[in-house]
């Protein structure tokens, strides 16, 4: 059934995306940049590792990756909110920090500078391919409930319209008596949390960490923000649109249509179609990455 | 929206450059604000260095002196740093140069390879024999080629769109290396490798061709270069009319765009330029040090960069110094390698950016707030 294997291929590929990405929407509508994305998963990810193989669980792992992505977001809060230190500098630098700590660590901690021995994840030793396995997994049903939750929390109560009014105008929220910083300090444990749960996916569906494993998913989450033009909905669609661009390149990889660096780009060559606004333009949270005063 | 902060791309000779008529006062008041930060970064770096290498159940003192003895204490370790720094200044000179103009320009890891992967094609077709003084400026132009059209791409994206530089740069890093890659496996390399045949002609000569001592380094004449772009990008900032021009677009596009200035054209070129003199870092692996072009090679001297501009703030003399302090981190981290992980030294980078990052807005307030009492 190729069908049915490639949607539960473009379901896997996806997971870690739509974690990351429904990250990627909570901080760019609380006006926080999500260049960090891409270090949460990776810090989020070596958390999950240390805590499944020193824990003897799964969901020991899935608690420390979620912190291990927290305290990321948290080092970005704190020297972007309270610091206001510029948001491109400290992004960027946070996922040099994340390579450079998972690698530090993966040397104290397991003694290798590859990868770490083999954790525990769901679903028993055999990890299949197909959709039975797939529903076996409880990181694949939390994944798919991450973006509509996203969606639910930033239209449907209180705090998501405190994180849309920060984003959109926080001189007007703070007005009304909306503390700005401490709702982008909850947007970036948020999207912490959100972002290593994408790194702990891969932990534990791969059953181990690897130097480097999250390889620029989290900017492919990032693209798939502004593509979906931070609606939850459309972000959604845009994760699960990447992904299956890159299930079908590798059913067709016998074929060699196309090449599959072409395949790659898609994503990165489509984001920019959607701030060039060639395609109706993408307009981005007006108080994206400016410091409040 | 606006993610350049003014800070970032404001500097003390800036305002030195174009009136000066400021006072001592004031120009020593600047100048401690440009510099403190970087060196509260530097000490915060060592702290969280030793923190790391206390964890690790070594003695800071002796990994730090055995980092000093394996760069500068050595002829072979002193040229590879020379080697990294050459790169570094290429890619930090091309990332300040577009904070003069407010542009922040993530893209210079694909505008190193791309310049890399230019001067690596003309060094194939060009014939073999010719001297290196008829191939130099064919591989100079290569390369800043290679790295300005994925500037200007990036450029034209943002004056005629208004899509943002730096997610534009940051989507062009993945999409150019792709494409690099393609070209090189498919249809360059030579197999069972991921790198070119060598160039023909015109490989510049090694510091130890003259100075024996460097024997083994990749430490090259391509260093010169790096100097003389400073030195050009210095002499175009501030003593061209191009040059204020685009560091008035840096400072306030819409007092610039008042008095006469159209900021989309500034940063088109400001844009282009600055993936020339990235593109341009390509030539110390491919002219330098291997002679082809390698998948990979640009190593995250691109993102590098950032810290280098930022370090040195962003004026040229302090991006080369920032150079020569970041190669002999990299280098460091080699040395040290039998009592530490080199990955310590990763994690110090990523902590000086923080830090530079952090320390800068808050040393200004700081410093302000003592003026106005004073």
């Amino acid at each position: 059934m190729p069908a049915l294997l490639f949607l539960a291929q473009t379901l896997r590929i996806a997971i870690p995306y739509l974690f990351a990405a429904a990250g990627g929407v909570v901080t760019e509508r609380a006006g926080l940049i999500g260049l960090t994305l891409e270090g949460y998963m990776l810090g989020g990810a070596f958390a999950a590792a240390l805590g499944s193989y020193y824990g003897h669980s799964a969901w020991f792992g899935v608690f420390a990756g979620v912190l291990g992505g927290v305290l990321l977001g948290l080092v970005y809060g704190v020297s972007a909110i309270r610091f206001r230190a510029d948001q491109v500098v400290v992004g960027i630098a946070i996922n040099l920090l994340a390579i450079g700590l998972t690698r530090f660590f993966l040397r104290l901690a397991f003694g290798s500078s590859s990868n770490s021995p083999r954790v525990p994840g769901f679903g028993g030793e055999q990890s299949g391919t197909g959709l039975a396995a797939l529903a076996a997994n409880p990181m694949i049903w939390l994944g798919i409930i991450a973006i509509p939750a996203v969606g639910w929390m930033l239209y449907r109560t209180p705090f998501g319209l405190r994180v849309r009014a920060v984003g959109e105008h926080p001189a007007a929220a703070t007005s009304v008596g909306i503390s700005v910083s401490r709702v982008r300090y909850a947007a970036a444990i948020l999207s912490g949390a959100l972002a290593g749960l994408g790194g702990v996916y891969l932990v534990l569906d791969q059953h181990q960490f690897t130097d480097q494993m999250t390889a620029g998913r989290g900017f492919i989450a990032l693209a798939a923000t502004i593509f979906g033009r931070w609606d939850p909905s459309r972000v959604g669609l845009a994760c699960l649109l990447f992904a299956a661009a890159e299930a079908l390149q590798i059913q067709l990889q016998g074929a060699q249509l196309v090449p599959s660096q072409f395949v790659e780009m898609i994503p990165y060559l489509l984001t920019i179609v959607a701030l060039a606004g060639v395609v109706g333009r993408a307009v981005a949270p007006a108080s994206l990455g400016k410091v409040s005063e | 929206m606006t993610m350049t902060s003014p800070e970032l791309s404001q500097n003390p000779k800036d305002t030195a450059g174009a009136g000066r008529t400021i006072s001592r006062a004031t120009a020593s008041a600047h100048l401690r604000e440009a510099l403190l930060p970087s060196l509260i970064a530097l000490l915060v770096a060592a702290i969280v260095g030793d923190i790391l290498i206390v964890v690790f159940g070594q003695s800071p003192g002796a990994v730090y002196r055995l980092l000093i003895e394996g760069t500068w204490g050595n002829s072979y370790g002193f040229g590879q740093v020379l080697y990294k720094a050459t790169t570094l200044t290429f890619t930090g000179l091309a990332i300040a140069f577009a904070l003069r103009a407010g542009l922040f320009n993530i893209g210079a890891e694909s505008q190193l390879a791309a310049g890399g992967f230019m001067a690596a094609i003309v060094g194939l077709v060009l014939p073999a024999g010719l001297p290196w003084i008829v191939m130099l400026p064919i591989y100079l132009a290569a390369a800043a080629f290679g790295g300005g059209i994925v500037g200007w791409i990036a450029g034209e994206l943002k004056a005629r769109f208004g899509a943002h530089e730096v997610i534009t740069t940051i989507m062009l890093n993945f999409i150019v290396l792709a494409l690099l890659s393609y070209l090189t496996s498919a249809h360059l390399k030579v197999p069972e490798t991921l790198h070119t045949v060598e160039i023909h002609s015109g490989a510049l000569p090694r510091l130890s061709d003259f100075i024996p001592a460097f024997h083994g380094s990749a430490a090259n004449l391509v260093m010169v270069i790096a100097i003389l772009a400073c030195v050009a990008a210095w002499w175009y900032l501030f003593r061209t009319r191009r040059g204020f021009e685009l560091r008035a677009v840096g400072l306030q596009p819409e007092a610039a765009e008042y008095g006469g200035v159209r900021p989309g054209v500034v940063w088109t070129r400001a844009m282009t330029i600055s993936g020339a003199i990235a593109g341009l870092g390509g030539l110390n692996f491919v002219l330098g040090y291997k002679h082809y072009y390698e998948e990979g090679f640009a190593g995250g001297a691109g993102f590098l960069g950032i810290a280098v501009a930022l370090v040195g703030g962003t004026h040229p003399l302090g991006v080369a110094l920032a150079a020569l302090l970041f190669a002999t981190i990299s280098q460091g981290g080699l040395a040290v390698n039998a009592l530490v992980p080199k990955q310590f030294v990763e994690v110090l980078q990523a902590v000086v950016i923080i830090a530079v990052a952090v320390s800068v807005p808050e040393v200004r307030r700081i410093l302000r707030a003592q003026r106005r009492t004073e």
